[in-house]
């Protein structure tokens, strides 16, 4: 109980807080549309009818927590999975393009740095371009890669996981060269003075002691991987996915879309995030890093 | 006549491969940490320029570099234009007022351990979401202009930045706090003199996550709609037209101001935290 006391009760309090506070913005910006209404059909609303209305209206600028609740709850239970209204439909769509870019941009990733960390010629000449290009900004270029692959005939799933696997490339990159070095001199020596050859010593060694920089890395990747997803959708022009319902919503205005769109779109991302955390969780814990 | 270029450009690689690997076998003398990069890039265009021209690959797919030099020196104008509009405006005052709402809120979490607690973890799993879900709503608040790219990078920026000052403020060790005690220092000179200088490094490093979260926000947030000029506005409508070493020119321009806008933080950082191990040689 006290652990439950010292752990859960602030989290809840600080999503208490923003709940309430996302009530009493959605009044303060919903209200002047509800006066205007009701100046115009010449009826004066009373402080509760006007705070009813500002919590119920069917495009408010800002929809009330329980408006989002119903929308996603209908377009997820309530709606066939293969119905484009499904939200499921779309998830699953999002979903896929992540996952695949997710599995090659991590594998990509693991492969150029154990290239690096074993050829310094490599080393020298890609890993400050690597770094470099974390300051980029590479969503930019989203919309490109989806038009040209469009061009030489490829549309759907791929472009989309290109982009998701560009963005998850680099975090694992990055952190698998840092976990690839971290095993000190000593121990390198130690492995040199059993006479290890060098894929003994990377097996057992580097590996093993690069697997935590891995899953650190891994759980940005995935977050920067659904991100992708989401915005190579977007210059497709709104055909389906989670990206899609953000602009479809946001052509026709249709915010409690919009954010029902962005409710699931943060449920996804914290799903595969918590997902990778605990496969790290049970890796580590297999391989004796949990304390 | 072009299988002569390919071939050109392929032995160009190889010679400054080679080159390369030469190089690095001394890593430690004078300039070769500079070179060997910059040897490897240069190799790169130049096989990029000798495989599209050689192949002959369309512009509307894959413009030769020299192509985009042309566009960036031919449309330097409308380049600018749009860098003001997206980097400027957008981008560089939604940086400073997220990161500047966020240090602000993170000094004010600090005197409670209780919203600490709460914050942190919720912090987190707000900064691993897509938050760039939010420019289509924010589009709609604030209008088509550089407001609401600010508006789209502040709240891009604010928890990222929000984690890292909280985390940094508690940097300070138990110790040096109890001698703040026995100085007698107040709460703001202890934090003045002990708590910030200490947080330093992290606050730096969620500044920096911050320079490339800030770029992004104010490109994408152009994608849901801009006046006709911006940086994003002009990467969807030129695909659109399918003059692709304008959006590379443009591509270029994002990725120069993101590098050095990421430089001159680390500068300021290597300034203010030089005491810190990990700025040390």
């Amino acid at each position: 109980m006290s652990r439950f006391l010292s752990h859960a009760l602030p989290i809840l309090t600080v999503v208490a807080l923003i709940v309430g506070l996302w009530y009493l913005a959605a009044i303060a910006l919903n209200a002047p549309w509800a006066r205007d209404q009701a100046t115009r059909a010449g009826v004066d609303l009373s402080a509760s009818e006007l705070v009813a209305d500002t919590w119920s209206q069917d495009k408010p600028k800002l929809p009330a927590p329980h408006q989002i609740a119903t929308e996603i709850w209908e377009t997820t239970a309530e709606k066939k999975i293969t119905s484009k209204r499904s939200l499921v439909y779309h998830g699953w769509i999002t979903l896929s393009a992540t996952l695949l870019g997710f599995v090659f941009g991590a594998g990509f990733g693991i492969l150029l740095a154990i290239g690096i960390v074993y050829n310094r010629a490599m080393d020298m000449s890609v890993m400050p371009w690597v770094i470099a290009s974390q300051a980029i900004p590479i969503l930019a270029i989203a919309p490109m890669i989806i038009v040209v692959l469009n061009a030489v005939g490829l549309s759907g799933l791929i472009p989309k996981a290109i982009i998701s696997m560009y963005l998850s490339f680099f975090p694992v990159v990055v952190g698998m060269v840092k976990g690839l070095r971290s095993p000190d001199a000593m121990l390198i020596d130690q492995m040199r003075t059993y006479s290890a050859s060098p894929a003994q010593t990377f097996w057992k060694l580097r590996f093993p002691s690069s697997v935590p920089y891995l899953f650190t890395s891994l759980k940005v990747a995935v977050a920067a991987s659904l991100v992708g997803a989401i915005v190579g959708e977007l210059p497709t022009g709104a055909v389906a996915g989670l990206g899609a319902r953000l602009l479809a919503g946001s052509y026709y205005g249709q915010t409690i879309q919009i954010w029902s769109a962005l409710i699931s779109a943060a449920a996804l991302a914290a799903c595969l995030v918590g997902i990778v955390g605990l496969v790290e969780r049970v890796v580590n814990k297999r391989m004796g890093f949990a304390r | 006549m072009n299988g002569l270029i390919i071939l050109a450009a392929l032995l160009f690689w190889l010679a400054a491969w080679a080159v390369n690997v030469r190089l690095s076998k001394n890593p430690d003398k004078p300039g070769r940490r500079i070179i060997v990069p910059v040897l490897f890039g240069i190799a790169i265009i130049v096989l990029w320029e000798g495989l599209v021209r050689g192949l002959e690959v369309k512009a509307v797919l894959l413009p030769p570099p020299s192509a985009i030099v042309v566009a960036l020196g031919d449309k330097a104008g409308t380049l600018w234009i749009d860098f003001v509009q997206t980097f400027i405006k957008g981008a560089l005052t939604g940086y400073a007022i997220g990161c500047g709402a966020a240090f602000l809120t993170a000094i004010l979490i600090d005197r409670s351990p209780f919203l600490q607690r709460g914050l942190l973890p919720v912090g987190n799993f707000v900064a691993a979401l897509p938050i760039i879900g939010m420019a289509p709503i924010l589009v709609m608040w604030f209008g088509f202009d550089w407001q609401s790219k600010a508006a789209v990078v502040v709240v891009m920026c604010f928890f990222p930045m929000l984690v890292n000052t909280v985390q940094g403020l508690q940097q300070a060790d138990p110790m040096s706090r109890d001698l703040m005690r026995t100085y007698g220092a107040s709460y703001w000179q202890t934090l003045f003199k002990l708590r910030l200088p200490a947080a330093g490094p992290f606050i730096f490093n969620g500044l920096k996550i911050c320079t490339t979260l800030a770029l992004i926000g104010a490109i994408v947030a152009e994608f849901f709609g801009s006046p006709i000029k911006g940086m994003g506005f002009r990467i969807s409508t030129e695909v659109g037209r399918l003059s692709l070493d304008m959006v590379w020119a443009t591509i270029v321009v994002s990725a120069l101001a993101g590098t050095a806008f990421y430089g001159v933080v680390t500068l300021l950082e290597k300034a203010a935290t030089f005491w810190h191990p990990s700025q040390r040689r």
